[in-house]
């Protein structure tokens, strides 16, 4: 895939982080001119996925989430959200409706389904280390895009 | 994110504002709590209209709230969901226990 702008974030498993994470990529995503709907999928979707490293990668340490976006001129957002935690043991259990490893702490175990309802795609793979890759894409609706220097249009 | 409440007619209004997820959840759970603790209701009405933001997180904060309540048969409604607050209800199917109104 060709991306005509990529940017990667580290940063630690902190709850925090999470506002931080999902206002960095709205922000970053904001130069394809996206629709306000769009913006608020990508950032729930985010947040969804940097939630589940934060309570279920990293349960009792803390440990480094890193987001990777890419942006194509055919205005497709591709996002990864990676982690070198404990890992998901079966993913098509994970990815059930109101499945929760935790159901003593109020968890509504949606984070999967929010994430599919939310964005095109969602694709989840293990790195080396056993950590958890969650790919997502969406394409937006096709506006005029705008970018800095009008290298995309 | 911040809880603000009022009572009107035997009715507890709890208004939710800024962003609910993991790292607000238990501030949110605890004001709410307070709050839920702090007399005897017919209803309780939680305002989202200040609620700028929510992901799955905020569903199990609220569906903790109803089960909660239900053991003293208070009966919880949801209003002013933001269109992206309301697509997560509608997915979860919140609104069977804990009904939108107006």
């Amino acid at each position: 895939m060709n991306y005509i702008n990529e940017m990667t974030l580290t940063f630690d498993s902190h709850s925090i982080n999470e506002g931080f994470a999902r206002s960095a990529v709205a922000a970053f995503c904001v130069q394809l001119n996206p629709t306000l709907d769009e913006i608020t999928d990508i950032k729930t979707a985010v947040s969804e996925a940097v939630t589940n490293c934060v309570v279920h990668a990293y349960p009792k340490s803390v440990g480094k989430i890193t987001v990777w976006v890419g942006l194509t001129k055919t205005r497709e957002i591709d996002i990864k959200v990676m982690d070198n935690g404990v890992g998901i043991p079966d993913f098509e259990k994970a990815r059930e409706p109101f499945y929760t490893t935790k159901p003593n702490e109020e968890r509504a175990g949606m984070g999967f389904t929010v994430m599919e309802s939310f964005m095109d795609n969602v694709n989840l793979s293990r790195n080396e280390n056993g950590g958890v890759i969650v790919e997502m894409t969406k394409s937006l609706e096709r506006r005029r895009a705008v970018m800095v220097g009008g290298e995309n249009d | 994110m911040q809880v603000n409440s009022k009572v009107y007619m035997d009715t507890l209004y709890l208004q939710i504002s800024g962003e609910l997820d993991e790292h607000t959840a238990h501030y949110a759970r605890s004001a709410m709590d307070s709050q839920l603790d702090a007399g005897e209701y017919k209803q309780v009405v939680v305002d989202l209209s200040g609620l700028e933001f929510m992901d799955s997180t905020g569903i199990g904060v609220l569906i903790g709230r109803y089960k909660k309540m239900k053991q003293k048969n208070t009966p919880i409604y949801i209003s002013n969901p933001s269109a992206q607050a309301d697509k997560i209800f509608k997915m979860t199917a919140l609104y069977d226990v804990m009904p939108k109104i107006n």
